[in-house]
């Protein structure tokens, strides 16, 4: 590189950008390179991938794995879990964050810093595993399905992303509605709520990742359960079961489709898994992307 | 709410307005809390939510100080006074966890933040707009996957049978024959923090990339009147430029260094690797919900939680002493 900058005006951005074009290649071919490969994995016959060679492409074409997949009702129910837990927490977190943000995000009130410190120390205060996983079981959340909505409903990252966003609004809106004889929540859910939808586009996004992403509060709270089991929480089994020196295909996730031991392999159920579970994700996070940079952003503004 | 109630809380906005620091003027009374008392609705019951969910917690705190068994009542749990904690200190294992945990926190950290800048600045050169966008759009991707997925990938990618990296590995004739990446300890850090470039780097340039967007136009013309090249540019315009949006990510960061991560330690390590793959929080775990000793595991958790908060405010200080940015 050296060199480079070393030589002439002219030459310099030509090798550089070449160079720079090049190294940007290399960097997408490693990030999709692995989804590809998945791709291919999830509809080539699974006794075929064994043999190995198998890259971008399937060679020996199949649909079998996804039927193995769909066969049982576990995926089934596991989805609608996945979707459900998604979804209430996204609305759930959304509204709640946003209320909470429109309060903090008004100079005159007093209880601002007090309940905004309280939650700033979340980001680095944690009570423990043991003694979260005592609190829910003194709830009565463990094997519930409340167990995905109520411990993260409220994070300070987001709080502090929407308390920004809020405070970049004209400070007029809210006292002329208040002029107008409009209450607290109303000027909230009528005026604020509809205006801060950039901003809740991305804490959306980020609430709806995290749900559908978490494995975790199945395996420490819901394991026992497989009405409660999510996609990723099976995928989890899957990979324990992939990833054991033992390729057993016995040990599928479900266990209850022995007649198509010779078709499928727990590889290729797993690439057909990933597949099933990486497909929401990947049509909806393009669409949302100018909104996340833009909430990022305000993310890493000190208040 | 009565209009004189809201006429009168107009009326005290608009007072305040004309003082230099709206917070002045506000006292805690009892008028100001009745006055209030939309937006005390609005967020308290919020906070009391907060305060159930990650401050009542606490009080399982004591049971580090016990010999808890589940089947006993807390009253008669037995005290132990801080054993649980020197156990946990003249424990070898719990030292590895340590030294796993500290160890991959900081390759995470430095190897997150060198190729974050990096790929942010090479970003940043880009001309094409459209191009850009799509390198962008891909790198982000893997940043929306779970672990599993990651984990997966990374399993997949490695694999000693059809794993792509032995694979062009030995094409490169780097190597002579497979390796077996997941199968040795000394090999696990490296994964580890690989993965964490793989899966993050994207992600991490975000911030960057708007810093350097903020840099004032002019700061790279004078340069370049000055007859600053490219690299001299990066070097003493950009990097200054992004220099403080680094401080706030790094005691961010710093308060994590724990916080090495769990799932894809959990995810890919084996009893092969187990004495470089553990961490903490893995150590917890497997002694409070597999082994039933949550006094232990309790315990563990404390230390790992007043480290990371005295960790924040040391850096936080040294950033005020720098007269850099601060977080709280």
């Amino acid at each position: 590189m050296k060199a480079v900058t070393k030589s002439s005006g002219r030459i310099e951005p030509i090798v550089f950008h070449t160079i720079n074009t090049i190294f940007m290649l290399f960097v997408v071919a490693i990030t999709l390179y692995p989804f590809l490969h998945t791709l291919a994995v999830s509809f080539n016959d699974g006794s075929d991938t064994l043999a190995g060679g198998i890259y971008f492409w399937p060679r020996a074409w199949t649909m079998e794995n996804y039927r193995a997949v769909f066969i049982t009702g576990t995926i089934y129910h596991a989805a609608f879990i996945s979707v459900s837990r998604t979804v209430l927490s996204t609305v759930f977190g959304v509204f709640l964050t946003t209320m909470l943000a429109y309060t903090l995000a008004q100079p005159q009130y007093i209880l601002r810093k007090k309940i905004g410190m309280l939650f700033i120390l979340t980001m680095y205060f944690n009570a423990g595993l043991i003694p979260n996983y005592f609190l829910i079981k003194d709830l009565g959340l463990l094997h519930s399905f409340m167990v995905y909505i109520l411990p993260s409903m409220v994070s300070a990252f987001n709080l502090i992303i929407i308390r920004t966003y809020i405070r970049s609004l004209p400070a007029g809106l809210i006292e002329s509605a208040k002029i107008d004889g409009a209450g607290e929540f109303r000027i909230f859910w009528k005026i604020i709520f509809p205006l801060c939808t950039p901003v809740l586009a991305t804490v959306a996004l980020f609430i709806a990742v995290g749900a559908w992403n978490s494995w975790f509060d199945t395996f420490l709270y819901a394991s026992s359960d497989i009405n409660l089991s999510t996609l990723q929480y099976e995928m989890m089994k899957l990979l324990g079961s992939t990833m054991s020196t033992n390729n057993d295909p016995s040990a599928l996730a479900g266990n209850q489709h022995n007649q198509m031991q010779a078709l499928v392999t727990p590889a290729s159920i797993r690439a057909a898994i990933t597949i099933v579970t990486a497909v929401p994700i990947l049509f909806v996070y393009p669409f949302l992307q100018k909104y996340f940079v833009v909430g990022l952003n305000l993310g890493s503004v000190k208040e | 709410m009565s209009d004189a109630v809201l006429d009168k809380q107009v009326k005290t906005q608009k007072t305040r307005k004309r003082r230099v620091d709206p917070e002045i003027g506000v006292s805690l009374s009892w008028k100001t809390l009745k006055m209030q008392k939309q937006l005390i609705f609005m967020s308290v019951p919020i906070a009391i939510y907060l305060i159930i969910f990650n401050y009542a917690p606490i009080w399982g705190w004591l049971m580090a100080f016990q010999n808890y068994r589940p089947a006993l009542s807390f009253g008669k749990q037995e005290w132990v006074g801080l054993q649980q904690f020197k156990f946990l200190f003249s424990d070898e294992t719990f030292m590895m966890v340590l030294r796993n945990t500290i160890a991959m926190s900081f390759i995470n950290l430095v190897l997150g933040t060198v190729t974050a800048i990096g790929l942010a600045l090479l970003l940043n050169e880009i001309r094409a707009r459209f191009f850009k966008r799509i390198v962008q759009s891909i790198s982000y991707l893997p940043h929306f996957l779970s672990w599993v997925i990651a984990a997966g990938i990374v399993a997949t990618s490695l694999s000693i049978d059809d794993g792509i990296v032995n694979i062009v590995l030995m094409k490169l004739h780097l190597i002579k024959e497979p390796i077996m990446w997941l199968s040795e300890g000394k090999y696990f850090w490296g994964i580890i923090g690989a993965s964490n470039v793989w899966k993050e780097v994207g992600w991490g340039t975000i911030i960057y990339l708007a810093a350097i967007t903020s840099i004032d136009p002019s700061l790279y013309e004078a340069a370049s009147i000055d007859g600053a090249k490219r690299f001299q540019k990066m070097r003493y315009v950009t990097l200054p430029g992004i220099k403080s949006t680094f401080v706030i990510l790094l005691i961010m960061n710093i308060g994590h260094i724990l916080d090495a991560g769990f799932e894809l330690q959990y995810l890919l390590g084996n009893g092969l690797t187990v004495d470089w793959s553990q961490t903490i929080d893995i150590f917890v775990v497997k002694y409070g919900i597999s082994m039933g000793n949550y006094s232990l595991a309790t315990a563990a958790g404390i230390f790992k939680t007043i480290v990371s908060v005295i960790l924040v405010f040391i850096a936080n200080y040294i950033a005020k002493r720098l007269g850099e940015e601060r977080l709280v």
